[in-house]
């Protein structure tokens, strides 16, 4: 097993390269700066990191204030709070607001672990992903995490980031070039294909080599921007494989599996399987417990390839 | 835009006494008269619209941007203009009307409120119209927004000044008392807030729906000065707004008791024209009252 690298981590040391960098770089944050990882852009550039307390309402205003102003605001909380505790705040003062606001969000998914349901965001992304103009990035690992964050500090318009409470494997190569939009195909393959993010990337993978052994080549792609979303590279999986299963660490209503399959729907419709979270919140455990718990795992994959397959024409 | 751009692109302070910076001699009071003729002419021809709340702050905003802010209606997004931020999104006729007799826009394009494809939208919206600093309608989130602003300007080190009218029924809102708290932890003596204390909201009066009062107490608890004048006296909004600048490490805030649906006699103090347009003769009787 690779390395486990923490992707939170790598979030703030790169905040504060951005930082170094770009004097208009600023960073809010709600009391998480320890567990956001914040806390390093605070202790360099004291002057530009504001912490507002437990408000995250009005978190998201003041980094619409300061955007609006010039600034290139990152605010930082959980992403059960942020978007699903200032909703409203995202729709007006940010997303209608046409505001270069950047959310980056941690603590996704029941990998979080032992907080529980409360603390693990399963919905954060068909909420963001309903906003107009909401650009939207899941990454998979720390080497693609650094790479999020410098490309949506460039990138002019509102983003969110969703960050795991847990460390990762790197799964991409050192070269790895992440663009905004642009799907990575990790795996070459014929018989289907796993479109996953964030977490299940891995398990996507490690399916993927386990299903190679039983003669099923399948394809997998890190679909990292769930908006603006690579139809392209989902059309192509469509015609060349014949069979799709999406994989996240988020509700099935609403997410990537949704996504997916309405332009599936349009463009080439073929048999799906959804690996995702049915319909119920989560609970306390170890996050590989809770993995197992909601069907999130790689042998959950291999089931939905195998289901999948047997639909294919 | 850096630091340093700002300064270059704004220059000195004696450019910004350069024509262009907004300066008006007329008679207040026959321009009060003429902002709230604009604003029921616009809201009966819209059929719909909120006059009660666009009526009490006729003065607050007037005063603002005849007396007090810096700002160039031909350059709507100078660096250096003062910031005005109304967070009760639904006062827009207002806004509207004041920044159509500036000049940012014409005057003749208030008759389009809330027609298809106007830049007169409902609520107000940043990115369509010149002069409106911050898309509102969902209230409570102006003075964050506010906060931000004033934070850029210090980080910038430009010495502009954001005001931000609130209603009283927003404070009903928690967001405005995380910024009550934040605005004073920052020491953001860059903002003041005024508040339109017209003592309605839309269901009936504050009193009854959720308290406010002690309101001034309460902003005084959260570390703010506070102002407390009547919103209609041209002369005491005028010195609490004067005097609001040169507070010091704390943010100000002008509790200003108005009258909700001010110059029209059967819109004021009645919450039933919080959020309804005059109909054809209630128009032609309220313009009568306003000539």
């Amino acid at each position: 097993m690779a390395e486990e690298v923490s992707l939170r981590d790598t979030y703030g040391k790169t905040l504060v390269e951005l930082g170094k960098k770009n004097p208009d770089i600023v960073v809010l944050d709600a009391d998480l700066r320890p567990s956001t990882m914040t806390r390093y852009f605070a202790q360099e550039f004291p002057e530009r990191f504001f912490d507002v307390g437990i408000a995250e309402q009005n978190m998201i205003g003041i980094a619409s204030g300061l955007a609006a102003s010039g600034k290139i605001p990152f605010a930082s909380t959980f992403a059960v709070f942020a978007p699903g505790r200032c909703f409203d705040q995202i729709r007006i003062s940010v997303a209608q607001a046409g505001l270069n606001v950047k959310i980056v969000s941690t603590h996704a998914g029941v990998t979080v672990g032992e907080d529980g349901a409360s603390h693990q965001a399963l919905e954060d992304l068909a909420l963001i992903c309903s906003l107009p103009g909401f650009t939207v990035i899941v990454p998979a690992d720390a080497i693609e995490t650094a790479q999020v964050i410098e490309a949506v500090a460039k990138h002019v318009g509102p983003c969110y980031v969703r960050l795991p409470r847990a460390k990762l494997p790197n799964i991409n190569a050192d070269g790895y070039r992440f663009s905004i939009g642009k799907a990575v195909t990790l795996r070459p393959g014929k018989d289907a294909t796993v479109i996953a993010i964030g977490v299940l990337v891995g398990q996507a993978l490690e399916a993927a080599g386990e299903l190679a052994e039983e003669g099923i080549d399948c394809r997998v792609v890190n679909m990292s921007t769930l908006k603006p979303i690579d139809e392209a590279a989902i059309v192509k999986a469509a015609k060349e494989t014949g069979a799709i299963v999406t994989a996240e660490e988020h509700q099935e209503h609403g997410g990537l599996g949704s996504i997916v399959a309405r332009i599936i729907a349009k463009h080439h419709p073929v048999p799906m399987e959804f690996v995702a979270v049915k319909d119920v919140f989560g609970m306390s455990g170890k996050p590989n417990e809770l993995l197992k718990k909601y069907g999130l795992t790689a042998k959950d994959i291999i089931k939905a390839v195998r289901e999948v397959l047997k639909r294919k024409g | 835009m850096t630091p340093s751009d700002s300064k270059n692109s704004s220059g000195t302070s004696a450019d910004n006494l350069k024509a262009g910076v907004f300066s008006s001699n007329e008679d207040l009071e026959k321009v009060a008269r003429r902002l709230r003729r604009h604003i029921v002419t616009m809201i009966g021809r819209a059929g719909s619209g909120h006059p009660g709340g666009s009526l009490s702050a006729v003065e607050i905003t007037m005063m603002l941007f005849w007396k007090i802010l810096r700002h160039k209606p031909s350059d709507p997004q100078w660096q250096d203009r003062d910031r005005f931020i109304l967070s009760k999104g639904h006062a827009a006729p207002l806004l509207y009307s004041v920044l159509a007799e500036c000049g940012y826009f014409p005057v003749s394009e208030l008759t389009t409120l809330r027609q298809i494809d106007s830049r007169l939208q409902g609520h107000t919206d940043r990115t369509i119209i010149p002069g409106v600093e911050m898309s509102a309608g969902s209230l409570g989130q102006g003075l964050s927004f506010a906060i931000g602003v004033a934070l850029a300007g210090r980080l910038n080190a430009q010495d502009y000044r954001v005001y931000a009218l609130l209603g009283d029924g927003e404070c009903d809102e928690g967001q405005t008392w995380e910024a009550t708290m934040a605005a004073a932890h920052f020491k953001l003596d860059n903002l003041t807030a005024i508040v339109d204390n017209n003592g309605l909201q839309l269901s009936g009066r504050n009193s009854d729906i959720m308290s406010l009062e002690p309101l001034n107490d309460k902003f005084a608890a959260f570390g703010w000065h506070v102002f407390d004048v009547d919103g209609h006296n041209l002369t005491q909004l005028l010195n609490a707004l004067e005097k609001a600048k040169k507070v010091r490490e704390q943010p100000a805030v002008i509790i200003a008791h108005t009258v909700k649906g001010k110059g029209v006699s059967f819109m004021e103090n009645n919450a039933d024209f919080h959020g309804k347009a005059p109909d054809a003769e209630q128009l032609e009787i309220a313009l009568k009252e306003l000539a």
